[in-house]
């Protein structure tokens, strides 16, 4: 199951969809869609479990985004279902806050993630893409997962917090462990986040030496309620920032290459009429969302009439919203040029992603250079795209044939 | 829409999130602060030639924040 030699637990199997949900069966994993579809099509617009000590998942557009806007009942403290629920809640603001202190520590990072920010980044993300596609154009072949999708939000975000790109595959193993062993496995997701918490103490003490202009310095500098920002929350700012930096852009770019690899029409005409690329990077991002967020009921609710009780978890699909055809006419279908696309990809309400801007910039790259330099690619025949498990969808094994 | 009518938009600063689709859409249209939420750019009018933009940035904004006021 995982290339790293730890074993997940043996789990029943699923007997009921809706009563009985794992987003550990490989059915899910595989192919979580026609489940999807399959429960609303029967009236189920939230399914509920008893594993993970209980949890439920809405499955339509407007019950996700009740649930996401609903900060009163619903809490962001723990934003990954598990099996056991850590305590205390390992805090990596503003995507684990609540009101008020989630404005605030947002704010923080708001300014560095905008638009005009991001175009300043764009000729060195350029750059990354070309360098990568170098290594591996000759072969004829490639794993776009491997080789060119994950590499690209890991140095991007490096340049951003002013590490060495060269620390890419220590960030690649943590935020492994943390979305995807570390779910089953707490001993995995504890050590770490105290390897990266060692790691970013050490980048702390190399700035009060020599200080930097990089987003590093400006969390450990920035301000909490007029008081400079406490250790706990600076740390979990940071490791916020590789663990929901690096997973997610890498899936969007590797799923959004898998479609075209398997779609020559659509690849075909996106070379033909380049500005159907906006349209084209919404349609992958509603069609393939790869992030799955959390929430923990706070108070009791009744949400669509599933009674919710204080410590279940929700887990709250952005890509099930995304296929609800109540709100996406064709949402099973990819449509390049879809004009209206309200997608929930980066979420809804307060804990819109904030580096949504980031990942738009990084997919529209890494998507465009692919196909001035590889404008015919296909999946290789017989071979595997494996994808991965728990919070995060996209593909980790992509080969693609080129020429 | 009526021939002649004008075509006002308006972003509700309480719903915008800083999804940022309306200024992808219709640069024209739209600005940012610095935190990346979205206004309408002077008084909101939309010149005749950009109703279109208006109405495909209202269609793409997750949060429902983009408001048409047809006047």
């Amino acid at each position: 199951m995982s290339a790293d030699g730890a074993t997940p637990p043996k789990r029943p199997p699923v007997t009921d969809w809706a009563t009985d949900w794992d987003h550990f069966d490989p059915a899910w994993n595989k192919n979580p869609y026609p489940i999807w579809d399959d429960l609303r099509a029967k009236g189920c617009p939230i399914a509920s479990t008893k594993r993970y000590m209980g949890a439920h998942a809405p499955l339509t557009y407007e019950t996700v985004k009740q649930i996401a806007y609903d900060t009163k009942h619903f809490s962001s403290r723990r934003v990954v279902v598990r099996d056991a629920r850590l305590e205390p809640p390992q805090p990596a603001p503003p995507i684990t806050s609540d009101p008020p202190a989630h404005k605030p520590l947002k704010q923080i990072l708001l300014p560095p993630f905008t638009p005009e920010e991001m175009r300043k980044l764009e000729p060195k993300a350029r750059a990354i893409c070309n360098e990568l596609i170098d290594q591996f154009i000759k072969d004829g072949r490639c794993d776009a997962a491997q080789q060119y999708a994950r590499h690209i939000p890991v140095r991007v975000i490096a340049l951003m917090l002013g590490v060495p790109a060269s620390d890419g595959d220590k960030f690649i193993k943590w935020i492994h462990e943390i979305l995807e062993l570390g779910i089953t496995n707490d001993e995995i997701s504890m050590r770490a986040r105290n390897e990266m918490q060692e790691y970013i103490v050490a980048q702390f003490e190399a700035r009060r030496r020599y200080p930097t202009d990089d987003l590093i310095t400006r969390i450990m500098h920035s301000e909490f309620m007029g008081k400079p920002i406490p250790f706990e929350l600076a740390v979990g700012m940071i490791i916020l920032m590789l663990i929901a930096g690096i997973d997610t852009t890498w899936s969007a770019i590797g799923a959004s290459l898998w479609h075209l690899a398997k779609t020559p029409t659509d690849r075909d005409r996106l070379i033909a009429e380049p500005a159907l690329m906006p349209t084209a990077i919404e349609e992958f991002l509603r069609a393939y969302a790869p992030v799955t967020m959390a929430r923990e009921v706070v108070q009791p609710v009744e949400v669509a009439g599933c009674p919710m009780k204080p410590g279940d978890m929700i887990l709250l699909s952005f890509p099930a919203a995304n296929r609800d055809p109540g709100m996406f006419p064709d949402a099973d279908k990819v449509i390049i040029d879809r004009k209206e696309n309200r997608h929930a990809a980066f979420g809804l309400g307060i804990h819109r992603c904030v580096g949504s801007n980031l990942a738009r910039m990084e997919m529209t790259v890494a998507i465009e250079e692919w196909l001035k330099r590889m404008p015919k690619f296909a999946l290789a025949p017989g071979e595997e795209v494996t994808w991965s498990e728990g919070t995060v969808r996209g593909p980790r094994q992509l080969p693609i044939t080129l020429g | 829409m009526t021939t002649g009518s004008r075509v006002r938009i308006r972003v509700d600063a309480d719903k915008c999130q800083g999804h940022n689709r309306c200024k992808a859409i219709a640069p024209e249209l739209f600005e940012l602060d610095g935190f990346g939420n979205a206004q309408a750019k002077g008084d909101g009018l939309v010149p005749p030639e950009l109703v279109e933009k208006a109405y495909l940035a209202k269609s793409n904004c997750p949060e429902f924040a983009v408001e048409i006021i047809e006047e």
